[in-house]
C-alpha cells in the first residue's frame, strides 16, 4: 500500500517537482551570473604587473579638476612602485604597503576621458575593464559620472574607487558593494556649515539656492536647506541651473528682487566660478536687504574654483575636504612631493584621488589577494590616519569615510596666488556622523 | 561570372557582410579594437547610421536631429526593463515603435519644408527635446543624472516568474546575458537584418522614387507624384533604425541619458555618413568604425604609452615626436578627427567609399594590360 502510493507519486511528483525544479534553476540563471570561486575577472595571475584605469574628465567644465586627479593618480603610482620620495607612505597608519607595488606587481596605469557625461564615463570605464585589464577603476569629477560608473564595476565585479563625489546618494541611496568613497558628502557639508553661518549670518535670513540640476546639486541643496532651515532662516525659492550653463544671468537678475539675503550656489567647477563671479558684477555683494547685508555661500569649494573665480570669492564662506597649507604630517609630505612633481600645491580633488589609490593598493595588501571581495572586507571598517584629514573611518555599512570637514572662507589677503583659502574651523568628525540608514539604499553582494 | 558581377549580386554582398559583421572579434583584434564595448558600439552605430542613410543618403534631407530617436529608444527600453522585463525584446519593439512614432510627428512638420530649413526645424525639435529630457521631463528621464536600473523596480512581468536575485538584474535574451559578446553578437545579428532591409530599399522602386526626389523634386511634383508620403516614410523608417539603436545602447548598458539626444549626437550621425560616404550600402558603416574607434582608441592614448610606441627612436628624437604627437591623442582625440575630415572632404567628397573606388579604378588600369596577356597565354596553351 505504502510502496504503491509511493510510486505514483514518484512518477507524478517526478513530471512535477522535476519541470518546477528545471523551471527555478533556468530562470535565476541570468540572476546569479558567477558560480565561478575565486576566478575573477581581470585576475592578474602570474602577470608581473597589474593595471589600474583612471577615468577622468579632460574636457568640459569639471576639466580643471579632472586634469588635477590625474596628476596626483600618476605620483600615486610612482609612490606605490617605490619611485619620489613616497609621500603619505611614509605618514600612514597602519601601513601594508612595502613599496615595492602592490603584492609585488609593478602597478602601471590607464587613463580615460569621462567628458562628464554618464554614457562617455562608462564607455571609458568598460574599456578599460574589457581591453586593458584593470583590477580597479578611479577617478570622476561628478556625482552623476561617479554613480554611473559605481553601477557598472559592481555588474562587472570591479571594485571602484570614487575621486571628487559630494552627492549623498553616491553612498547613500546608489551605493554599492564595489564602490567606495573618501570623499566627504553634502549633509557633512551642511552639518559642517551650519554653526558657522549661524554664527556670522544669524538666525533670521532667507536663502535663495541656485543648484546644479544633477542628483549633486539635489542632495546638497536638500542638505544645505534642512541645515539652514533648522537655524530658523527661511528658503525663499531653489532655482535648477544645467550643468555647463556659462551664463548665469538670467538665474541671478531674479534674486535681487526675491527678498532674500543669501544666495547658496550649489554649483561646482567653472559652473560655479561663472556663477559666483556673475553675481559678484550684479552688485549682489554690496547690496543690504532689510538692513542687512547681502551674503553669498558656496557651500562646497576648492582652490582651483577659488584660483578661477580671483577677487570674487573673498570672504566666501564654504566646506572644504582637504586644504594644501594643513600642517599635519602626511599634508606636508603629500604637498612636498607633489610640490616636486608638478611645481604647485595640490587641490583637494588631488589629495582625495591620490589617498584613495593609496587606500585601494594596501588593501590588497592586507588582504593577500586581488580577489575584490576580500578587499572589499579589508576595506570596509578599516580606521586609517596619516593621511591629511585626522583619523578617518571606512564605514562598512555605506563605504563613505568619516573624517574631520573644514570650514573655509576666501582669504582677503592672498599672499600668493595659491593662498586662496583660509581655514574657518574645522570641525571634528562626531559632529558630521549620520545613521547609515537616512538614504536608505542596498550595497548589494560581495560576489557578483 | 566574373568577379565585379558577383559583388552585383545582393546574396553575395549579403553573405560577405554577414561574415565580415560576425567575425569582427578576429579580424580587429590586431588594432586593438575587439573587445565588447567597442564591437557593440560599431554594430549600434551602425544601425543608427544605416538607418540615416536611408532618408540622407536617398532623399538628401539632411536631418540634424535624428539623435532624438536614439535617446527616446533608450528612455522607452530602460523604462521597459523597469516597468515590465529584463528581456531585451519588448524592450527593443517598444523603443522601435515609440522611436517611429516621434518620427511621425517630427517628419510630418519638418518635412513640410525642405533644404536648410528642414534641416534647421528638426535642429530645433532636437534641441527641444534635449532641454525637455534635462528640465521639465525629469520625472521620466531623471535629468542629468540619467534614468538607471533600481532595485525597487516593479519589473511586472519578471515578477510574476522569479523571485529578485540578489544585486541588480541584467540584461537578457530568455536568460542569455546581453552585456560582453552575447551582448554583441546580438546587436550585430540586428544589424545585419537592418543592413538587409536597407539593402532591399534601396533596390527597390521605392528607393528609385527616393532618389528622384533627392535629383529633382519638382519634375517628380511635374510627373503627378506626391513626394511628402515617400519622404515621410523614409524618414519614419530611419527614426525606427534610430529607436532600435537607441534601444540597444540600453540593453548593452542599462541606462540612458539626456546627452545621447544632444545636437552632437545628431552631429555625430552625420559626420560618420559623410566621412565613409553618403548614399552607399557600407559607406556609413566605415564612417561608425572609424569615429568610434577615434573616440575610444585615440582618447586613452596618454604619453606614457606614446612613450612605449616610440621607443625605438633614439630618446631625443622619441621625445620631440612624442611631444608633438601627444596633442593629437588623449583629450587632443577631436583634432586627430577634424583634421581627417577635412582632408576626406576636400580631397574625397563621397568619403572613405570613393577612395577605395579610386583605389579599384586605379588598379583596373594597371592589372588591365597584364590580365590581357594571361588570357592570351591562357588561350595559346
Amino acid at each position: 500500500m505504502s510502496d504503491k502510493k509511493f510510486s505514483e507519486l514518484s512518477r507524478r511528483g517526478f513530471i512535477k517537482v522535476g519541470t518546477g525544479a528545471m523551471a527555478a534553476a533556468s530562470m535565476p540563471m541570468f540572476f546569479v551570473k558567477n558560480a565561478w570561486a575565486k576566478n575573477f575577472r581581470n585576475d592578474p595571475k602570474d602577470a608581473n604587473s597589474v593595471k589600474f584605469g583612471f577615468n577622468v574628465p579632460q574636457t568640459g567644465a569639471y576639466a580643471d579638476e579632472g586634469a588635477d586627479e590625474l596628476r596626483a593618480y600618476k605620483l600615486a603610482v610612482k609612490h606605490i612602485n617605490g619611485e619620489g620620495d613616497g609621500g603619505m607612505l611614509n605618514t600612514m597608519k597602519p601601513l601594508t604597503l612595502k613599496g615595492t607595488g602592490v603584492l609585488g606587481k609593478k602597478v602601471e596605469y590607464v587613463t580615460g576621458d569621462t567628458q562628464t557625461k554618464s554614457d562617455a564615463a562608462r564607455a571609458s570605464a568598460k574599456r578599460m575593464i574589457e581591453k586593458d585589464g584593470v583590477l580597479m577603476v578611479t577617478g570622476g569629477s561628478s556625482s552623476g559620472v561617479a554613480i554611473a560608473v559605481q553601477g557598472l564595476c559592481q555588474e562587472m565585479g570591479i571594485i571602484f574607487m570614487a575621486g571628487l563625489t559630494h552627492s549623498n546618494d553616491t553612498t547613500g541611496k546608489d551605493k554599492r558593494r564595489y564602490g567606495f568613497r573618501h570623499f566627504f558628502n553634502a549633509y557633512m557639508s551642511g552639518r559642517a556649515l551650519g554653526p558657522v553661518l549661524k554664527k556670522e549670518y544669524g538666525t533670521d535670513r532667507k536663502a535663495y539656492h541656485l543648484t546644479a540640476d544633477y542628483t549633486w546639486g539635489w542632495t546638497q541643496e536638500e542638505s544645505i536647506k534642512q541645515t539652514t532651515e533648522e537655524l530658523g532662516w527661511k528658503t525663499v525659492a531653489t532655482v535648477r541651473t544645467p550643468v555647463g550653463a556659462g551664463d548665469f544671468s538670467q538665474y541671478i537678475t531674479p534674486v535681487l528682487n526675491s527678498g532674500a539675503d543669501v544666495l547658496i550656489l550649489n554649483h561646482y567647477g567653472k559652473d560655479m566660478i561663472n556663477s559666483l563671479t556673475q553675481a559678484i558684477q550684479f552688485g549682489l555683494k554690496d547690496k543690504m536687504v532689510d538692513g542687512k547685508q547681502f551674503e553669498i555661500v558656496v557651500p562646497l569649494f576648492s582652490r582651483l574654483m577659488a584660483q578661477g573665480a580671483g577677487d570674487a570669492i573673498k570672504g566666501i564662506l564654504g566646506t572644504t575636504n582637504w586644504n594644501w597649507q594643513l600642517q599635519d604630517e602626511g599634508s606636508k609630505a603629500f604637498v612636498k612631493s607633489f610640490g616636486q612633481e608638478y611645481g604647485f600645491p595640490p587641490s583637494m580633488a588631488a589629495q582625495t584621488c591620490y589617498v584613495q589609490a593609496l587606500l585601494y593598493a594596501d588593501a590588497v595588501e592586507r588582504a593577500g589577494t586581488f580577489y575584490p571581495p576580500q578587499v572589499i572586507k579589508a576595506l570596509e571598517d578599516f580606521n586609517f590616519d596619516g593621511m591629511g584629514n585626522g583619523p578617518t573611518y571606512y564605514r562598512g555599512a555605506d563605504h563613505q569615510c568619516f573624517k574631520d570637514v573644514l570650514v573655509v572662507r576666501g582669504n582677503q589677503n592672498p599672499t600668493s596666488q595659491f593662498d586662496l583659502l583660509q581655514v574657518e574651523q574645522i570641525v571634528p568628525r562626531d559632529q558630521v556622523e549620520y545613521d547609515p540608514k537616512i538614504f536608505g539604499g542596498e550595497l548589494g553582494p560581495y560576489e557578483v | 561570372m566574373s568577379k565585379r558581377s558577383l559583388l552585383k549580386n545582393d546574396w553575395v554582398v549579403m553573405a560577405l557582410f554577414t561574415v565580415a559583421v560576425l567575425s569582427m572579434p578576429i579580424w580587429l583584434a590586431p588594432i586593438g579594437a575587439a573587445y565588447p564595448d567597442l564591437l557593440q558600439k560599431f554594430a549600434i552605430f551602425g544601425i543608427f547610421a544605416i538607418g540615416y542613410n536611408i532618408l540622407f543618403g536617398l532623399t538628401g534631407y539632411l536631418s540634424f536631429g535624428h539623435a532624438v530617436f536614439l535617446g527616446v529608444g533608450s528612455y522607452t527600453a530602460v523604462w521597459s526593463f523597469k516597468l515590465l522585463t529584463m528581456n531585451v525584446l519588448p524592450a527593443v519593439l517598444f523603443a522601435m515603435v515609440v522611436g517611429g512614432l516621434f518620427a511621425v510627428v517630427i517628419g510630418y512638420l519638418s518635412l513640410r519644408r525642405s533644404g536648410i530649413y528642414f534641416s534647421i526645424l528638426t535642429l530645433a525639435f532636437a534641441q527641444m527635446s534635449y532641454n525637455m529630457a534635462y528640465s521639465v521631463l525629469t520625472p521620466i528621464t531623471n535629468g542629468e543624472t540619467g534614468l538607471q536600473l533600481t532595485k525597487t523596480d516593479p519589473r511586472m512581468i519578471d515578477a510574476m516568474f522569479v523571485a529578485p536575485g540578489e544585486g541588480l538584474p541584467s540584461t537578457n535574451l530568455f536568460g542569455m546575458s546581453m552585456s560582453g559578446y552575447s551582448g554583441f553578437y546580438f546587436c550585430a545579428v540586428l544589424l545585419i537584418i537592418g543592413f538587409f532591409i536597407s539593402l532591399r530599399i534601396f533596390r527597390s522602386p521605392f528607393g528609385l522614387k527616393l532618389l528622384a526626389i533627392k535629383s529633382n523634386q519638382n519634375r517628380m511634383l511635374y510627373t503627378g507624384f506626391n513626394t511628402k508620403p515617400y519622404l515621410l516614410t523614409a524618414f519614419v523608417i530611419s527614426g525606427v533604425y534610430a529607436g532600435l539603436a537607441g534601444a540597444l545602447m540600453a540593453v548593452t548598458d542599462p541606462l540612458a541619458g539626456a546627452e545621447r539626444m544632444q545636437w552632437t549626437a545628431s552631429g555625430e550621425v552625420v559626420l560618420m555618413t559623410i566621412l565613409g560616404g553618403v548614399g552607399t550600402l557600407i559607406g556609413p558603416l566605415l564612417g561608425v568604425g572609424i569615429i568610434k574607434y577615434f573616440e575610444n582608441i585615440f582618447s586613452a592614448l596618454n604619453t606614457n604609452t606614446l612613450h612605449q610606441t616610440f621607443s625605438f627612436l633614439p630618446d631625443w628624437l622619441e621625445d620631440i615626436v612624442v611631444a608633438i604627437s601627444s596633442h593629437f591623442v588623449g583629450d587632443g582625440w577631436h583634432l586627430t578627427l577634424g583634421v581627417l575630415f577635412m582632408v576626406i572632404v576636400i580631397f574625397l567628397p563621397g568619403g572613405v567609399m570613393e577612395g577605395f573606388q579610386r583605389i579599384a579604378a586605379l588598379a583596373r588600369r594597371l592589372s588591365r594590360p597584364q590580365q590581357e596577356k594571361a588570357i592570351q597565354t591562357s588561350e595559346q596553351e
